[in-house]
């Protein structure tokens, strides 16, 4: 199935392409040259490492016509929105994280930025939006709407996006805003980018530069929606810096109705449960995480003490959670939970890749490990060799006395 | 009870490493693995199965040697196995991708539900088993940790999904698409049984040719909205950890709490939040209340 093509009368056998294969597809054969097996993803991170252009990719489809795709006329699509993602009322910290971007993107582009608040009784939330950067509010409030659920959310997001016709559509890359950007961007048939941790305008395409870890961070992707629109991306938390608020910032409010009745609506949303110690960690500036090392679910003891010292959330490492020492919910990493805090402490965990995939791009991380040698302390700001049960307990009582609890 | 699991195969990164000098992926002799997030998704099948009898279909769509991935599964002890394999497939984005698999689901046929992995590992984004929902025109429940109640009769369904602030109890209508964390289930090993009845099953093979109907324009490459343009490796942080000693533990606990004191995000953010009671603390981030 793979795609690239080898000029086999070209190819020198440098190998370069074979050393930036991300996916490890690409070897020389007897007679030294580059030869690709079907693990080949079409990625096209080969192509310009060859120095001879012996490599190539068949070409995207025309815009239009050829391949299918729809006739789009990219012009019609103007300007930049965010989905302001709410629960009960109040806005998450990665709604205004994006008004900021999204800002920045409008700015560029020379245009608006829009925001999309759904939800029941939530034209406050309209009105923070305006504060945080955006130029237009589509407020659609309504008791079918009052808690997220993916049909009629998706409904009204289709149903703006046809009428307005953005160019540029951002989400939070959350449970909720992975599940709604999914099913938005599959209606209407359009590009999307998950989890981006960059986001720029070309300035010479204006096209929306989407660029995102893969391989569990290993590889970043920069990812282009070239013939479709709009241009739609989910963003991580955490990444974008939260803009000034402005209270004499002055916007549109334009209301629409919902476009499903309750009667459509095929699911309810029939309980929510608050786990008690329930940690948002996604949102969380502080975590305080434990791996093997705290030795059993009595040795999150200290782990949390130090957590609530803090002001921040208990995070775990996937053995802890794999023994059931501690609920999944807390789980960092590539099968858990992807973090950016500004501060993790990590407890007795050695750093396996997987686990580091979800934390290394916190700001500081502080390891704590008996091991010296343990992968941890590669990515650590700073390391304290030593026993978990004696040295986090001695700096939760030195953060007491400096916070002066 | 027919349940349809979409898996992928994808390289085992618990054997990835990385390359410290030069900050890339050692991935020679990485084997490939089905994607763990689907075994869970495999095994909540045939727990379904196993309570209401029926049957599980797993599909995968990849290169040939995605069947090693399939007969895994059958070896868990799914039914049957189906392999969408064709240069028409490659090159697929989530929009290609979860409307091939959709059109071959929809080739199958009879399903009550189609169950996925919340996310694969190697590309993370979620996005299949939304567009497979949305292709098939079916609800999705996405991220659930548990699966409490399956009413054939009534077609319903009513889960626990696994969302920032809690878990959010939903009910919803039957066939949906599920997509599972791995809080659902601990998922068996294959037995001997199933590892010889592995072997000897037949996986067929769907072309392009196979799923009539299936607009060759929508798949791979062709049916791909989005484009990769770069690839890198983030460089490698060049700075080591400062790791802090002293006689006693108290005083490296200081000596730490000093040295993170002296970072500004963590002087502004950490500390300054919990000295707002100072009135000359340093405020945290935007203050939200304050007007101009």
């Amino acid at each position: 199935m793979a795609l690239l093509e080898i000029n086999r009368d070209e190819c020198t056998g440098c190998a370069a392409c074979v050393e930036v294969c991300p996916f490890g597809s690409l070897r020389l054969d007897d007679e030294d040259i580059a030869v690709v097996d079907e693990t080949c993803t079409a990625c096209g991170a080969c192509l310009p490492e060859c120095p001879v252009e012996a490599l190539s990719l068949p070409p995207p489809p025309a815009r239009g016509g050829e391949g299918g795709v729809e006739e789009v006329d990219l012009s019609a699509y103007q300007g930049v929105w965010f989905w302001v993602e709410q629960f009960q009322g109040q806005a998450g910290s990665i709604s205004w994280e994006m008004a900021g971007k999204g800002r920045e993107l409008a700015d560029a582009l020379g245009t608006t930025l829009t925001a999309c608040v759904l939800g029941q009784g939530v034209e406050h939330v309209a009105q923070e939006a305006i504060c945080y950067g955006a130029d237009r509010v589509l407020l659609v409030d309504d008791p079918t709407l009052s808690v997220y659920r993916t049909d009629p959310y998706a409904a009204v997001l289709v149903d703006l996006v046809q009428r307005y016709k953005p160019e540029v559509f951002i989400l939070g890359a959350s449970t909720r805003g992975r599940d709604l950007a999914g099913s938005v961007a599959t209606k209407l048939r359009t590009g999307l980018t998950a989890d981006c941790t960059e986001l720029t305008i070309d300035p010479e395409t204006r096209l929306l530069r989407q660029t995102r870890p893969a391989f569990g961070g290993n590889i970043m992707a920069t990812i282009l929606c070239p013939h479709h629109r709009p241009q739609m991306a989910t963003v991580r938390h955490r990444v974008f810096e939260m803009p000034q608020m402005d209270t004499s910032r002055q916007g549109q409010l334009v209301r629409h109705r919902p476009i499903m009745g309750e009667g459509e609506i095929a699911s309810k949303v029939v309980d929510f449960i608050v786990q008690e110690g329930q940690v948002n960690l996604a949102d969380a500036q502080v975590i305080v995480a434990g791996g093997r090392g705290v030795g059993g679910p009595e040795g999150f003891a200290p782990i949390r003490e130090l957590a609530e010292v803090l002001g921040g959330a208990v995070g775990a490492s996937r053995s802890t959670v794999d023994a059931g020492w501690i609920p999944y919910a807390h789980q960092v990493g590539q099968t858990g939970r992807t973090v950016r805090p500004d501060l993790y402490v990590a407890c007795g965990i050695s750093g396996a890749i997987q686990h580091l995939a979800g934390m290394k791009t916190a700001s500081c991380i502080v390891a704590i490990n008996t091991d010296p040698e343990a992968p941890i302390f590669q990515v650590a700001h700073y390391g304290i060799v030593g026993d978990l049960f004696q040295v986090v307990p001695a700096l939760a009582q030195q953060f007491r006395q400096r916070l002066h609890k | 009870m027919h349940a349809i699991v979409c898996i992928k195969q994808v390289p085992d990164t618990t054997e990835v490493k990385v390359n410290p000098e030069t900050g890339t992926l050692i991935r020679e002799g990485v084997p490939s693995i089905i994607n763990p997030f689907d075994t869970y998704a495999i095994e909540e099948a045939l727990r379904l199965r196993e309570k209401f009898s029926g049957r599980v279909t797993v599909v995968s769509m990849g290169p040939p040697q995605a069947e090693d991935a399939l007969r895994e599964a059958i070896a868990m002890g799914a039914d049957e196995a189906i392999l969408l394999s064709d240069r028409a497939f490659a090159g697929a984005d989530t929009l290609a991708t979860a409307y091939t698999l959709a059109e071959a689901i929809r080739r199958i046929g009879d399903y009550d539900l189609v169950i996925c992995g919340r996310q694969a590992i190697d590309g993370d984004t979620g996005q299949v088993g939304p567009g497979i929902a949305n292709r098939l025109g079916i609800p999705q429940l996405t991220y659930v940790s548990r699966i409490r109640q399956v009413d054939l009769e009534n077609k319903a369904i009513t889960v626990e999904r696994l969302v920032e602030e809690g878990c959010e109890v939903v009910a919803s209508t039957l066939p949906a698409v599920v997509t599972v964390n791995k809080d659902i289930n601990q998922p068996r090993y294959p037995d001997f049984k199933g590892v010889i009845r592995s072997r000897g099953v037949d996986i067929p093979v769907w072309d392009a040719g196979v799923l009539e109907g299936a607009d060759p324009a929508q798949c791979g490459l062709d049916g791909s909205p989005t484009r990769v343009v770069r690839v890198f490796t983030p460089p490698p942080r060049q700075e080591e950890a400062e790791i802090i000693e002293a006689d006693t533990v108290e005083k490296a606990a200081a000596l730490l709490v000093e040295r993170l004191l002296g970072e500004e995000v963590i002087r502004n953010q950490v500390f300054g939040k919990n000295l707002v009671s100072k009135p000359r603390g340093k405020s945290s981030g935007p203050a939200r209340d304050q007007p101009r």
